[in-house]
């Protein structure tokens, strides 16, 4: 894939639009979700020092995409954990993925909550360049 | 927006014609021209997809300061009938169920608190748990999540947070009945057990205020409000539980929706009739994240007031209302002359019950609810009251902010947080925040003009202006 970006922001007047590109769907839901943390702390910063397992079935590509970044919300808050790596494979309508990140550390700059990955302008589609994965977090 | 596309019915209020052959009901944005000239098209293509939902009674409507959402717009009212094959929706209440406002009145004046504004600003940033990851000194065991659900601000105040005569002021009295704890999933609950008690971050706040102008006499007297004097207001939500059941339901009742043989316009619309045991099970879970948010700003209310008495002993800060903006709720209007029992999702709208209503605590009763439009950390705040013409035009409901006017991602580019803060300070408002990319995307310029907002509610007919207030003190997350 020639892209020049993993993911970038689209504008969407009270929230955040992510667009994430990748060579397979499952690399694209991963930069989706480096996007989406992103917002809440920069990642070059973060050290991924544990790992976290996400298991889930959906046969719908653009709801297994919000539901991945939304078990990855969850699995972070109820860990008090942010994260800065993630990979995602999938068979069927069974997905399985990890992340990696730290426990948010006193006095560190924060960036913004994000409260959940919505259905709106969601997308995930397969271009010439490679996969295409998007949609809008409530933050 | 294309103000060519809509049909003016008189100054402040405006529909959509039909398409020929369109199937859908009535829409009504209300706002003056300027500002719905520069709401998102996007606005319109939400509220009029509401317009097409099963069993609308009246009009799909959009209040002042309305943007883009997610499903309805932000500022969208509408009212369902469940006899009527009405639905509930996910997309219609939003991931933060419940985020309002809690308004505390101090017995202090300006005079009094400015000398201590910098040790306050400290003191309150040091005890109000805020921002992404931050959770609070509560660790909560299931059994005791489990009563909060139930009795929201009931119980924190039991627990010692705050007086029973807080309770009288919040909406519902505290305590949101309808709940199920039982359709919230573990790990909503799980998620909450560090995060009562916190602010969280983005548009959340927590200001100490002056009431630099009265508008009504009458009511600021009822409200116990007066030029000068110090005021708190609270701005957040039900936290994790809430994030966790709509993020739970919006994929599970889009999935409904189409099992039920609902056709949604836009997915994020998710919802299944009312009296569906689909929509059951959401509507209870939905109230229990109610009263996880009055329980939430009960806590910071005692929290702030807490720093107040260390920090200015001897002062007093009384709950002037608690105000909630993202919800559903059974309510009776009155529809062509014959009361009805609606379901009445306001998404970032305010309710506004005007003077005698029945919900009304005693001392507002002659005046109507207080309504409060938060603005921006750089402008201000108003207080309005609900009128008899709101309950007549939107369901009791009124404008809950100044909406923004740009998107974070712009906002971003305009502006750098540490600078924004020295300005601001410039200003005499001082700002403490955990994340200098929340104050650049917070940043006045941001948002819509609130003096225009609360204008325009007036004039529509929604609520009218009370009084202003400009903040001092501003903690984000």
């Amino acid at each position: 894939m020639s892209s020049r970006y993993r993911y970038r922001y689209f504008d969407h007047e009270a929230d955040i639009g992510i667009e994430a590109l990748g060579k397979t769907v499952d690399e694209a839901f991963a930069n989706a979700a480096l996007g989406m943390f992103a917002i809440m702390a920069e990642p070059a910063t973060v050290i991924p020092e544990q790992e976290v397992a996400v298991e889930f079935e959906e046969a719908d590509i653009e709801l297994a995409l919000v539901t991945w970044l939304n078990r990855l919300l969850g699995q972070a808050r109820l860990r008090g954990l942010i994260f800065c790596a993630f990979e995602l494979e999938h068979e069927g309508d069974h997905w399985q993925g990890r992340a990696w990140g730290m426990p948010w550390r006193p006095g560190s700059e924060r960036g913004t909550e994000v409260k959940g990955a919505t259905l709106t302008m969601l997308k995930v589609e397969q271009g010439p360049k490679g996969w295409q994965a998007r949609c809008i977090v409530d933050v | 927006m294309d103000l060519s596309r809509l049909k003016q019915l008189d100054d402040y209020c405006y529909t959509v014609p039909r398409a020929p052959g369109e199937a859908r009901s009535e829409v009504l944005l209300y706002g003056s021209a300027p500002l719905l000239q520069t709401m998102d098209d996007m606005v319109l293509t939400q509220i009029t997809n509401v317009a097409k939902l099963p069993g609308l009674v009246g009009p799909a409507m959009t209040m002042p300061d309305a943007h883009w959402g997610y499903g309805f717009p932000i500022g969208g009212v509408a009212a369902f009938d469940p006899d009527l094959g009405g639905i509930i929706s996910a997309g219609g209440v939003g991931f933060d169920i419940s985020c309002g406002i809690r308004c505390l009145r101090s017995n202090l004046s300006l005079g009094d608190a400015a000398p201590h504004f910098p040790k306050l600003a400290d003191a309150l940033f040091q005890a109000i748990p805020a921002g992404v990851g931050e959770e609070g000194t509560l660790k909560l065991t299931t059994h005791e999540l489990d009563q909060i659900m139930s009795g929201g601000a009931e119980w924190a105040v039991h627990q010692g947070y705050g007086s029973e005569a807080d309770l009288g002021l919040i909406e519902e009295h505290g305590k949101m009945r309808g709940a199920m704890s039982a359709k919230v999933s573990e790990l909503a609950k799980r998620r909450q057990r560090g995060e009562m008690g916190t602010l969280g971050s983005g548009n959340h706040y927590l200001e100490v205020q002056v009431v630099e102008k009265i508008f009504d006499a009458q009511a600021a007297q009822a409200f116990g409000l007066h030029e000068g004097q110090i005021v708190v207001s609270i701005h957040c939500g039900s936290r994790g539980l809430g994030h966790q059941i709509g993020t739970d339901y919006l994929v599970s009742l889009a999935k409904a929706a189409g099992r039920l043989g609902i056709q949604l316009p836009d997915r994020e619309l998710a919802c299944a009739p009312i009296n569906s045991p689909e929509g059951q099970e959401y509507l209870g879970a939905m109230n229990a994240a109610i009263n996880v948010a009055l329980a939430n700003r009960q806590i910071l209310a005692h929290l702030t007031r807490a720093v107040f008495a260390e920090v200015m002993p001897g002062s007093h800060l009384a709950t002037l209302y608690d105000v909630s903006h993202n919800t559903c709720k059974l309510e009776q209007h009155p529809v062509e002359g014959r009361e009805r029992l609606l379901y009445v999702h306001r998404k970032g709208a305010t309710r506004a019950f005007g003077p005698n209503h029945p919900a009304l605590p005693p001392d507002y009763k002659a005046v109507g609810q207080p309504v409060i439009i938060g603005g921006s950390m750089g402008t201000g705040s108003y207080v309005l009251a609900g009128t008899a013409e709101g309950e007549r035009k939107a369901y009791s409901s009124a404008s809950h902010g100044a909406g923004r006017a740009m998107s974070r991602n712009a906002a971003l580019k305009r502006w750098h947080g540490r600078e924004l803060i020295e300005q601001l300070k410039g200003q005499g408002i001082l700002i403490r925040t955990k994340s200098l990319r929340g104050a650049a995307e917070e940043a006045p310029g941001a948002y819509k003009d609130v003096d225009l907002v609360a204008e325009a509610t007036e004039r529509a007919g929604l609520a009218r202006r009370v009084a202003f207030l400009r903040p001092k003190v501003c903690i984000k997350g």
